[in-house]
């Protein structure tokens, strides 16, 4: 069933802080086996004008899309997880995440489509620090794909 | 921000070094640890097959992970890429025979902008299939 035209530009309280801890960003890091010292090293950090050790590019989606439930399970949008794949995603920084950032997330419907029987939906994270200050913006964009024989 | 390649020295088509990043079902689980996604379809090859795949896939984001890494070695500091964007095109597949699959990438700068600032254009690959398209950096040089 084709999703609600009428939630686009919806936007949805910011989520509690999340706190960015230093051993999380290490243990992220490791994960994708990436001995970049700027991750784990806060003086090999400072040496590149960072204040601590900072994040990966692609560390904030835990944040965002765990921010972007609140869009994925809006029962009155109703999207059907169990169909949804990953489309898209972006980043765009005004600063590398850091540890020690307190972030707050705001999440925006930005576009609902519907292209043969899939929905497509756009959600915009707009990440912010405890000051209120612009670290990252994530678009991510989710297709439902449409059930069999639909 | 201290990248540590300079702006000036690189043209519309410099290349970036390539590389190759190996992934078994235990990266998987490893990443799914790390990053929260616990979904199924990235460890449970029951589950996999059931939904339609051809077996366990890794995450999106842990190729897109992988796929950065190209640009942030080459530029040094990571907080040098300053807009990174992707599509899905099709999944890494990730046997669970031992060895499982690469991940290779290459990438190039594509166009020179303003503020030191680069595009970089990204090429994924694994097992011959574009696993990411319209795969592109920005990155801020020194």
């Amino acid at each position: 069933m084709a999703l609600d035209q009428s939630f686009v530009g919806r936007t949805y309280p910011p989520t509690a802080p999340y706190e960015v801890g230093r051993e999380k960003i290490r243990e992220f890091a490791e994960a994708i086996g990436d001995a970049n010292p700027a991750y784990t090293d806060t003086e090999a950090a400072k040496a590149l004008g960072h204040s601590d050790v900072i994040a990966p590019p692609t560390f904030v989606f835990a944040i965002t899309f765990k921010a972007a439930g609140a869009v994925i399970e809006d029962p009155q949008l109703g999207l059907d997880y169990s169909r949804v794949v990953h489309g898209d995603q972006k980043f765009a920084y005004t600063r590398p995440v850091r540890a020690g950032d307190r972030l707050s997330v705001t999440s925006t419907i930005e576009a609902i489509k519907s292209l043969a029987g899939n929905d497509i939906l756009d959600i915009r994270g707009e990440v912010h620090d405890a000051s209120g200050e612009h670290v990252v913006t994530a678009w991510t964009k989710l297709v439902s794909r449409a059930p069999e024989g639909a | 921000m201290t990248a540590k390649i300079a702006y000036d020295e690189v043209e519309v088509g410099t290349e970036l070094p390539a590389q190759t990043f190996p992934v078994t079902r235990a990266t998987l689980v490893r990443y799914a640890g790390a990053s929260g996604d616990f979904n199924p379809i990235h460890w449970n090859e029951k589950f996999a097959v059931e939904v339609g795949l051809p077996d366990v896939i890794a995450h999106g984001m842990f190729t897109m992970a992988e796929a950065i890494r190209v640009v942030t070695d080459w530029a040094g500091d990571p907080a040098a890429v300053v807009e990174y964007g992707v599509r899905f095109t099709k999944p890494v597949v990730v046997p669970d025979d031992g060895s499982g699959a690469l991940i290779e990438v290459s990438a190039k700068v594509a166009a020179k902008l303003d503020d030191q600032r680069v595009r970089v254009d990204l090429t994924a690959t694994s097992a011959g299939q574009k696993v990411l398209g319209m795969s592109r950096a920005v990155v801020r040089l020194a």
